[in-house]
């Protein structure tokens, strides 16, 4: 489509990724493995790539985890420029967004994004150590505060206020555990009963174990170029990035947030018109001149299935309260109004955080090309991303066929 | 020879964190109130103002209000990884809540020994109180928490 942003626009000619697992190998086979993969896909050699961004993750223990410079030198050092971002669950966006910058610029023509982690087993937990000055380490310590127990408080809000139900949540699983059945690159491939997670124990009420998506290993790539180099390489009609949203908060935030004990105090300044998530994707929408009306296809992180009904409002796909309406009517199944993760979501990947921004972008591309096989959404030209990481970081993508 | 003084150390209740909230009969959470634009911070702001539009650096100490409304409520079933430090053997679950309070914002803290989340609905009052967190070589440790005061008529929902 054109409009407003369509100057801005920038080709992704390549996708590729390395399956989700737990692997148990370095992260930098699975960026390697699927870096190539989209190199194949784009028909761009490394050689020609002049920019390389990694995602990386700053979890202890990761040697020489200076993610882009570490792909080039496994691709073979090509003289490339190279960036490295960190934005926890926001990494793949801002590595994109680099990426972007650069070609926009003029400064590149050919970007290479690459996010592949290799995750530990079980909650997420700080390292060791006493940090009586860290957040992330004392809501451990003084209140045994985990992720789960975040996305629980949400959860039993829209029980509380809009009489969802822990069956909603399950019907997520259900739907998502579908839509990622024949995905190649999903860990999860097995179709998952309302009653299998009801009857998982719960983790953090409302929440069952299979609500709740694991940490994976897996890596994801994209090749990115400017509109004039696709069309050099004989592509005239890529799919195209419109938005990418990267938005930090408004003071003050006031919804409870990981890892912090508070939210910011509405006492001197009021709270914004957007809350911080539907702020992430009112950016994008703004940047590519759409509406949340134009949008087909939505691929947003379920870390819980309750999360995905959140982000599904504050995409404002639907108004608040009634995402659980659009679930029960199955307009977020493939073949509804607006299929919500025919990947699968993360209930059927787990997280590999600095690569799960950018599988969704991959997964849309697919959509985007009608490649999407065995989960195709009918007709999709535009697809949204949505994600937030940790400390402030917003990830919204909006792609167009 | 240092027996005497261990035990008596060991006796001691003291908050696990410094300077977070007072103790006593109407124990409170301790934030800060911004000089230049009166913003309210928990925990207590050192450095910045969070505000965008202020530049403020200094700022008071405020004792926060001690009642506040539910903003929603959970429970750990699992036992939380370190540095949580566990108390019992095996594990018991506790609640955690999420409480806005007057002043703007939602404290999130323990529900009080004794409170599930069946005890507990979005809106509901609570109030603080300190309780006992964890044993370690200097005595007991205290926290705040989160006790509901208006349970008689959810021991009647959780029912229904």
């Amino acid at each position: 489509m054109s409009g407003a942003g369509s100057n801005n626009d920038v080709a992704i000619l390549g996708v590729g990724m390395h399956p989700w697992g737990k692997w148990g190998q370095s992260f930098v086979k699975y960026g390697v493995a699927a870096a190539r993969a989209a190199l194949a896909d784009s028909g761009v050699n490394w050689q020609d790539v002049d920019f390389i961004v990694g995602g990386e993750t700053v979890r202890n223990g990761y040697g020489g985890y200076v993610a882009g410079a570490t792909f080039a030198q496994a691709l073979g050092w090509n003289g490339a420029r190279v960036a490295t971002s960190y934005a926890a669950c926001a990494t793949g966006a801002q590595a994109l967004d680099t990426a972007r910058a650069r070609i926009l610029a003029g400064l590149s023509e050919v970007a290479l994004v690459v996010g592949a982690d290799t995750t530990p087993k079980g909650f997420l937990a700080p390292v060791a150590g006493e940090r009586w000055d860290d957040p992330d380490w004392l809501r451990f310590r003084l209140m045994g505060m985990t992720n789960p127990a975040y996305f629980a408080l949400n959860a039993r809000r829209r029980i509380d206020l809009y009489g969802a139900t822990a069956e909603d949540f399950a019907a997520v699983k259900v739907k998502n555990a579908k839509h990622g059945l024949n995905n190649p690159n999903a860990r999860y491939r097995k179709e998952v009963t309302a009653a299998d997670v009801l009857a998982s124990p719960v983790v953090s009420n409302p929440l069952h174990l299979l609500d709740i998506c694991a940490t994976s290993d897996g890596g994801a790539a994209i090749i990115l170029t400017s509109m004039e180099y696709a069309r050099k390489m004989g592509i005239a009609e890529p799919v195209r990035i419109k938005a990418i949203s990267t938005v930090t908060p408004t003071f003050p935030q006031t919804i409870m947030d990981m890892p912090n004990f508070s939210t910011d105090s509405a006492s001197a300044v009021p709270a914004p018109e957007r809350t911080f998530k539907e702020s992430i994707g009112y950016a994008a929408y703004e940047e590519a001149g759409i509406s949340p009306e134009d949008v087909d296809v939505a691929e947003v992180y379920d870390l819980a299935t309750s999360v995905e009904l959140d982000w599904i409002e504050d995409l404002a796909l639907c108004k608040r309260g009634e995402a659980e309406h659009l679930l029960r009517a199955g307009e977020t199944t493939i073949g509804g109004r607006i299929p919500v993760n025919p990947s699968g979501g993360l209930a059927c990947f787990g997280e590999a955080v600095p690569a799960q921004a950018l599988a969704q972008v991959c997964e849309l591309t697919w959509q985007l090309r009608g490649q999407a096989e065995g989960r195709q959404v009918e007709g999709a030209r535009i697809g949204i991303t949505a994600n937030q990481g940790l400390f402030g970081h917003g990830s919204s993508v909006i792609v167009s066929a | 020879m240092s027996d005497t003084a261990t035990q008596a150390a060991g006796d001691s209740v003291t908050p696990a964190v410094a300077g977070w909230f007072t103790t006593g009969p109407a124990p409170a959470l301790i934030g800060t109130s911004c000089q230049s634009c009166g913003t309210i911070s928990f925990p207590r702001e050192t450095t910045f103002c969070k505000n965008p539009a202020c530049s403020g650096e200094e700022f008071e100490d405020v004792e926060l209000s001690r009642h506040g409304k539910v903003w929603s409520y959970t429970d750990a079933q699992y036992q939380p990884p370190a540095p949580y430090i566990p108390t019992t053997d095996p594990y018991v679950p506790f609640a955690l809540a999420a409480v806005e309070l007057p002043e703007g914002l939602v404290v999130l803290g323990q529900v009080a020994d004794g409170f599930g989340v069946d005890d507990l609905k979005v809106g509901d009052d609570v109030e603080l109180v300190v309780e006992p967190l964890y044993t370690d070589e200097t005595g007991v440790r205290t926290i705040w928490r989160w006790k509901p005061t208006t349970t008689d008529t959810n021991a009647n929902g959780a029912q229904a």
